[in-house]
């Protein structure tokens, strides 16, 4: 393989690097400000974007506290929207090969976006140095926009008077559609997706605010059992 | 400690065991065609759920308001292919303009 080559994978994963960090930037203005607008703190806020780091828990952490409801069911919606990173870990973890403080730094920069970009580099060319590269240099680019992002958004919405007129309180599902909408594909994830809404929809009036989302994870653990069990329905990847 | 502070670290905590247990957690118990069935289908059913409660309810009443035209011009946004941060500002603008208007609530 030649250094010419190798010189191009690398100006293409930088570029790749930087415009998904740039682009995961727009996203956390918004929540920065909706956390800061639903009562969060700058401080709470801006912790969850450098600690918990992984939009859709974050999202999920805050949308239920503001919706009302209690500390156990925003942690479990949260703990277990991030149960994706997992195996994302799991894939990673031959390409990336690290031990020690490195698989501690990996593992928090184990995401949507880094696992992506990663897996979109053939692992083959260049011993894996392109994706390795992938993974480091996304996860950081989307680190350091996202966290600065957040800021911004977090003190702009400190001078906003009622996040209500100016129609916040609907940017939070609208929020949450955008993310799962480029996992609505096909027939089975509009069935999950329908039938947990619905799930919580009839729930919501019966049972205290947050416990109704839990209650509508069941339906991805029938549909995952389902899945399985049907002739040929292996998981995807 | 409060019950905020308390979610926040220890949502924290049960996000980062997640991700450092893909890369440390030998292979073979997570790489099962039930459990990755299931760890496909949770984040849509998740976030599913919290599009309608977000959208719908107001602690444990459910409630049609200017929440609802936001979250239906986001649809548009998103059949439009519009990236993120326009699908949340068109929702945030239409459910204030509805709102201004005197529509909804």
């Amino acid at each position: 393989m030649s250094d010419e080559q190798w010189q191009r994978e690398r100006r293409t994963v930088i570029t790749n690097a930087l415009s998904v960090g740039a682009a995961t930037g727009a996203y956390g203005i918004s929540f920065g400000a909706i956390a800061v607008t639903g009562g969060l703190s700058l401080l709470q806020t801006q912790v969850l974007s450098a600690l918990m780091f992984t939009g859709g828990s974050q999202f999920a952490l805050v949308g239920v506290l503001i919706g009302g409801g209690g500390a156990a069911s925003a942690i479990a919606t949260s703990v277990m929207l991030g149960a994706r990173n997992a195996f994302y870990g799991l894939r990673l973890a031959p390409i990336l090969q690290v031990s020690g403080w490195r698989r501690a730094a990996a593992a928090q920069l184990t995401i949507d976006e880094s696992t992506a970009m990663t897996l979109a580099r053939d692992e083959r060319r260049f011993a894996g140095r392109g994706a390795r590269l992938a993974f480091w240099l996304t996860g950081l680019s989307v680190f350091v926009f996202w966290n600065a992002s957040t800021l911004i958004g977090a003190v702009s919405a400190s001078a906003i008077g009622d996040p209500r007129a100016l129609g916040l309180d609907a940017a939070i599902p609208a929020g949450f559609l955008a993310l799962v909408w480029p996992r609505l594909k096909d027939r089975r994830s509009w069935s999950i997706a329908v039938g947990a809404g619905l799930v919580a929809l009839v729930l919501t009036p019966f049972l205290s605010p947050g416990v109704p989302v839990l209650a509508a994870a069941l339906v991805a653990v029938v549909a995952g059992v389902l899945q399985v069990r049907r002739p040929g329905g292996g998981a995807a990847s | 400690m409060s019950a905020t502070w308390l979610a926040v670290i220890l949502g924290t905590l049960g996000c980062y065991a997640f991700k450092l247990a893909g890369a440390s957690v030998p292979g073979p118990v997570l790489d099962q065609p039930h459990v990755s069935a299931i760890a496909d289908a949770l984040p849509i059913a998740l976030l599913s759920a919290l599009v309608v409660v977000q959208t719908f309810a107001v602690g444990m009443t459910l409630q049609l308001d200017a929440r609802a035209i936001g979250v239906a011009a986001a649809v548009v946004a998103l059949l439009l292919r519009a990236p993120f941060i326009v699908v949340v500002v068109v929702a945030a603008a239409v459910a204030a303009a509805v709102r201004a208007l005197g529509w909804l609530p």
